[in-house]
């Protein structure tokens, strides 16, 4: 099988980027894990907040590539046409993998706040902030290559064939670059900051990134079920409808405890109650579109990939959201293991398995055949269980630690100091790493997957 | 879906809603910018407050602590550490200044940020402005 487009092939590129990093990844969080019940593992030379940092940056850097190689892959399908210049997609790509290579070795080889001075951050202070640790120029650097991708993909889709898929998709991209410039805007006054930090974090993964995510996901179903687009495209509507009718006040459910008006307490409540619908939508129509299918794709780890992102993402972002979103529930539980587990299944169930389920399915045809060998492909379902099931175990034990957290420091009569509770937590978090390794193992066989030879389909 | 919801529906909802939930939303932040300073303490943010804030930056403490719930679970809640110091700038710096720089065997411990007497004070200055901000009664309790 070949590619119906020649410049689609540089999604390769990306996507074996968007592989190595989240590696790196899953490496720091299990020295993560470790550090929790291993206080002074690694210290000081690796301390907490800069594995942290290690760990969460390569999340969103290998996110990114995975959103950018999807991009690549699937918006000249999309719009029938090559993509419009592939050299400036292959000049972003080392730019990007250099940049953010860079980024994460200069955390680990100087300390933080040398980095700060030895990057002008006095002169134009962006640094220290929860997943926006990049110095400045790292984040000009990310802006840069952001507008250069969204130049050429929008170029290639608006004098090519306009689809519903490839619209919301640039809309998602379009915006992702739009509300990272918040990134930028560092004032004195505490409140008015952590205002807008969330203007980046809850404004990508609740807004802009599920029209990333739907649009995705929609493009695999039609490829795997060949099933009708006008009925795809109907739910697609609907779905980023319903993303962005609850998701942007939907930011109010952190606007509780911050310092900002009581109307939010409501407000937030009420929309962020909601945004489990669109993530509920994506669950029906995964699972409709499949059993309405047309044909048997032999590409099976694509579709469970899709369908595991769809049960995933309403399962982390949906159930655990709606667990901590109201007001006096959050009142309770805001800032504690009940967040880390949330996020956890949240950013795995939505974003990590929708990139892996197009690369799933993207990477045999741009090497060459329709679907990967069938042993190729059971071993690469294996390792979606072990991700997948590592990954629940993680949330549940977290959920576990921040249960306990909560009544023993919030809600008895007697709370006690915080580290004292964390310390009774220990075999929660013990039980964690364990399942992180799980998590760790299924991924190495993910990777082995990509080199599993044996008899080819027949496309 | 029925074939009366035509795709067209579909699409107006989705234009229409997301327009005017994105309008809605830019209302409520100009709102909310105009009555912050009611609740955000800005009197109190002075130079050594802004000063103390960058270094809180420089030295990522949010990638360990929480600050009025927001950052890393990994060490105590710092928005109302002021008060859990007994309202003492002094503590918070004698704290800060006696971490041991190899850390503690087996267990969490900070780290020695080396800090001058001016970041100190600066540090200490910015978390007793945060504790100052009117954050509807949370943490629940001293405990963070
Ligand atoms: C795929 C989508 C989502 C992702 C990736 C995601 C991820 C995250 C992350 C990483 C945090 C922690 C932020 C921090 O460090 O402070 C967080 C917080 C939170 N999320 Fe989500 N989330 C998603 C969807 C949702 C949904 C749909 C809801 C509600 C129904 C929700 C409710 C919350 C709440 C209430 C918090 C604040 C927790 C606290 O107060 O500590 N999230 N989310
Ligand atoms: C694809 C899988 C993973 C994703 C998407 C992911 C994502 C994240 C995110 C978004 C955060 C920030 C948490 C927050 O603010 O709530 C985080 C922190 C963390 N992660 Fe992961 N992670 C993954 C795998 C792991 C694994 C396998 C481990 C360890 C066994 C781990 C351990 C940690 C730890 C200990 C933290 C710090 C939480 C804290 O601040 O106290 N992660 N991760
Ligand atoms: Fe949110």
């Amino acid at each position: 099988m070949k590619l119906k487009y020649e410049s689609q092939s540089v999604a390769k590129l990306y996507f074996m980027a968007a592989i190595g990093l989240f590696v790196g990844q899953i490496i720091f969080g299990v020295i993560l894990g470790l550090q929790y019940v291993w206080g002074d593992f690694l210290f000081p030379a690796i301390p907490f907040n800069v594995a942290r940092m290690v760990h969460t940056n390569l999340l969103i850097v290998w996110l990114l590539f995975g959103f950018m190689g999807a991009a690549y892959y699937l918006v000249p399908e999309e719009s029938q046409r090559e993509l419009y210049s592939t050299k400036l997609a292959k000049i972003l790509f080392w730019i990007f993998l250099i940049a953010g290579a860079a980024i994460v070795a200069s955390y680990l080889l100087i300390p933080y706040a040398r980095l700060a001075e030895l990057t002008g951050n006095e002169y134009f202070p962006t640094m220290g902030r929860e997943f926006l640790e990049q110095p400045t120029i790292g984040k000009v650097g990310i802006v840069v290559v952001a507008l250069g991708f969204l130049f050429n993909i929008g170029m290639t889709i608006l004098s090519g064939r306009k689809t519903v898929i490839n619209m919301i998709l640039l809309t998602g991209l379009a915006g992702l670059a739009l509300f990272f410039l918040f990134a930028f805007y560092v004032p004195d006054n505490l409140v008015l900051d952590k205002y807008f930090w969330w203007f980046v974090v809850h404004l990508w993964v609740e807004g802009v990134w599920e029209l990333i995510l739907a649009s995705l996901l929609a493009f695999v179903l039609i490829k795997v079920t060949g099933v009708d687009r006008e009925l795809i495209e109907k739910w697609l509507y609907i779905i980023v409808a319903m993303a962005l009718i609850s998701g942007l006040i939907g930011t109010g459910h952190h606007f509780f405890y911050i310092g900002t008006p009581d109307y939010w307490l409501w407000l937030g409540s009420i929309f962020s109650a909601l945004e489990p619908i669109p993530f509920f939508m994506l669950t029906l129509f995964a699972f409709n579109v499949v059993n309405k299918r047309r044909r048997e794709h032999p590409n099976k780890a694509a579709t469970l990939w899709a369908l595991g992102t769809a049960v995933m993402s309403f399962l982390g972002a949906g159930v655990w959201g709606f667990l901590h979103t109201l007001a006096p529930v959050n009142y309770y539980t805001h800032g504690s293991q009940i967040t880390a587990a949330h996020g956890h299944m949240a950013f795995y169930g939505a974003y990590v398995m929708v990139v892996l389920t197009i690369i799933s399915y993207a990477m045999p045809i741009m090497r060459g055949r329709k679907a990967n060998p069938m042993r190729a492909q059971v071993v690469e379902m294996w390792s979606f269980w072990l991700m997948t099931v590592g990954m629940v175990f993680i949330t549940l034990f977290l959920t576990g630690a921040g249960i306990l957290q909560v009544y023993l420091q919030r809600l008895t009569d007697t709370p006690l100091p915080f580290m004292v509770v964390q310390e009774k937590l220990a075999v929660f978090f013990w039980m964690r790493e364990a399942a992180g390794l799980v998590f760790l193992i299924g991924l190495i066989i993910y990777v082995i997957s990509f080199f599993v030879k044996g008899e080819e389909i027949e496309g | 879906m029925k074939e009366t919801f035509t795709k067209g529906m579909a699409r107006n909802i989705y234009y229409g809603g997301s327009l005017f939930f994105f309008l809605a939303f830019i209302g409520l932040t100009v709102d909310t910018v105009n009555k912050l300073p009611k609740t955000d303490n800005r009197e109190a943010i002075t130079e050594v407050v802004a000063f103390g804030k960058s270094v809180w930056e420089k030295n990522d403490c949010v990638g360990c602590h929480t600050l009025l719930g927001e950052g890393a679970y990994f060490a105590p809640e710092l928005g109302n550490v002021y008060m859990r110091f007994g309202k003492s700038t002094e503590a918070i710096k004698a704290f800060i200044k006696s971490r041991p720089v190899d850390g503690i065997p087996g267990r969490r411990s900070m780290p020695q940020f080396n800090l001058t007497e001016e970041e100190l004070e600066g540090l200490a200055q910015f978390l007793k402005y945060a504790s100052g901000i009117d954050t509807h009664n949370w943490p629940p309790n001293i405990q963070g």
